[in-house]
């Protein structure tokens, strides 16, 4: 196949994975623009094939390691369940850094290949991308590594900080580029390798001293670098369908991330720096005297939604750990069989990974056109007779509109408050991530529910 | 004076980044989880490079050690393929409107 007519197919599986995005705007179109994305995936690996036009032994191990790798992501991704799709799409990002690695070394060892000059002689500017590619996606790779075992639970979620992080964390990365620098001038194979490995130990330290409730930030983040490590490594094999496909997913992880950080009120830097509220605010909360809250049990719960007109569902991160959704589902059904209107109030950090809260309610089966973003339903919470609020906490706290003080001053949250009554279902009285009092907890019209949410909602189920 | 081929190339990455800054934006924000699997299952295009990578080289010595790296790329890309598009079609599957 000519160069000129493979470069016009990967324009087209370029524009598919674009429409392939499109799609998401609604979930009705969704599923046909993933099978968009699946058709441009299947143009380009054909194409690529016929360009390298070599059908020999070699082609058939191709074929082999194909199979085998898809084997293993078809299984994954039919037994994963919901809950754990943080932790997947994390190391989904490690294997997208690995395989640039790989690429970039491949070519780096054997740049004829690939049109880029010959060992020892490679283009100037091929080396660049290529290194920058490798360098990117090393990082990506060890980040997502650590991403991946703080959601898993394998590592504590608690940031890990020492003297002098940050400043070690500038000095590799300014080596790094030193390094490249270097590199084009002698193009020495221990000079890649160090830049490699000095990568790999740049993404373990950036992402260590990230806690465990801003992952949708840092699982945005890596998202966003395994984007522009698939643009470096298109720009070094002069592939159309690598560049669009690199920038479109680097924007889309940046935006996301962007969204992550407006969501916390949170400077990109605030999160990425790491550690917060790992240190002063806990032992305020310590100082903090015993305020009398009032304490209730399935069966007041269960009367007070039951006579309520309308009632607003705010799942958080708890949600997922005790995997309640689909009694929270139940309750809601029995609910709506006495009259009552159900709405869900999603907040934008909620759980772990962007839009986390709204697969695991999809999945419970629950239409999303019962589910509201922020936005959306604020307003609604002063006129709805009840609130039940299940595994959130942070995003629901009143301080953050009142108290100046406070860590959290300025997050948008949900105006829980406004509604008549408050159901909060939580293990105990403990702070949430950020480390601070829910001033909810004492309000006249909040009653709290001490129980595991799913047992809880169970408990409710059965009294309605 | 001719132009550089880099600069088509940079064009092309710059407008895309474009395309995907207001592509991404229309994007629902309940759909943001299916987002971040199917961006992964698309920048997993980086097969094409992996299946050059695997194919260089003579026809007889097809696991020289760039080949290696060739092949493991295919392999993790593959994983990266299959289950990023089907777990996101598992996932979409199962947003549904209400019943009326």
């Amino acid at each position: 196949m000519s160069a000129n007519l493979s470069a016009t197919f990967y324009l087209l599986s370029g524009i598919l994975f674009i429409l392939a995005l499109r799609g998401l705007s609604s979930p009705e179109t969704s599923r046909q623009g993933n099978y968009m994305g699946i058709a441009g995936m299947i143009i380009a690996i054909l194409v690529t094939f016929l360009s390298v036009g070599n059908f020999g032994t070699g082609f058939i191990y191709v074929l082999i390691f194909l199979i085998i790798g898809g084997s293993i992501g078809a299984f994954i991704a039919f037994r994963i369940p919901m809950t754990a799709m943080p932790e997947l799409v994390a190391g989904f990002h490690s294997l997208v850094g690995l395989a640039a690695v790989f690429v970039a070394v491949s070519a780096f060892l054997k740049p004829e290949a690939f049109n880029l000059g010959i060992v020892g002689n490679i283009k100037l500017a091929s080396l660049i991308e290529m290194s920058l590619g490798a360098a990117i996606g090393a990082i990506t790779f060890s980040g997502s590594i650590i991403a991946f075992l703080k959601l898993r639970g394998i590592m504590s979620g608690a940031p890990i900080t020492f003297k002098g992080q940050h400043l070690l964390n500038l000095i590799l990365g300014i080596s790094i580029l030193v390094l490249i620098f270097y590199l084009c001038k002698i193009q020495s194979n221990n000079l890649f390798w160090t830049i490699v490995t000095i990568s790999f130990l740049l993404g373990v330290l950036l992402i260590i001293p990230i806690g465990g409730a801003d992952m949708p930030v840092v699982i945005s983040m890596l998202n966003s670098y395994s984007g522009w490590a698939a643009a470096g490594i298109g720009f070094t094999l002069e592939n159309t369908a690598l560049i669009i496909t690199g920038a479109l997913v680097g924007s889309s992880g940046a935006i996301l991330s962007y969204i992550m950080c407006k969501g916390m009120n949170r400077s990109f830097f605030n999160v990425i720096l790491g550690g917060w509220g790992a240190t002063e605010q806990n032992s305020l909360s310590k100082t903090k005297e015993q305020k009398p809250v009032k304490n209730g049990n399935a069966d007041d719960a269960a009367f007070l939604m039951k006579n309520a007109s309308s009632v607003i569902i705010v799942p958080g991160y708890g949600m997922a750990v005790a995997q309640a959704q689909h009694a929270l589902r139940e309750m809601v059904d029995a609910l709506k069989k006495n009259g009552v209107k159900v709405s869900y109030a999603i907040h934008p950090v909620a759980g772990r990974m962007p839009g986390h809260m709204n697969v695991l309610l999809a999945e419970a089966n629950v239409p999303y056109d019962e589910v509201f973003e922020l936005e959306e339903i604020n307003n609604d919470f002063a006129n709805c007779d009840v609130a039940y609020v299940i595994g959130a906490n942070d995003v629901t706290n009143p301080v953050a509109k009142s108290d100046p003080q406070s860590p959290i001053y300025g997050m948008p949250v949900l105006d829980v408050e406004k509604s008549k009554s408050v159901l909060f279902v939580k293990r105990s009285l403990s702070p949430g991530y950020a480390g601070i009092d829910n001033d909810l907890f004492y309000r006249d019209n909040t009653l709290m529910l001490f129980a595991d949410a799913k047992k809880m909602t169970e408990e409710i189920v059965k009294n309605l | 004076m001719e132009i550089d081929p880099f600069i088509f190339r940079f064009s092309i990455f710059i407008l895309s980044i474009f395309i995907g800054y207001y592509v991404v934006w229309s994007v629902t924000p309940s759909l943001h989880t299916p987002l971040m699997s199917v961006t992964n299952a698309i920048s997993s295009v980086i097969i094409v490079g992996a299946i050059i990578a695997a194919l260089a080289g003579s026809t007889e010595k097809i696991f020289e050690i760039s080949n290696v790296f060739g092949f493991l790329a295919i392999i993790l890309a593959a994983i990266n393929i299959f289950g990023g598009f089907l777990v996101t079609q598992r996932m979409l599957q199962m947003y549904k409107k209400k019943k009326k």
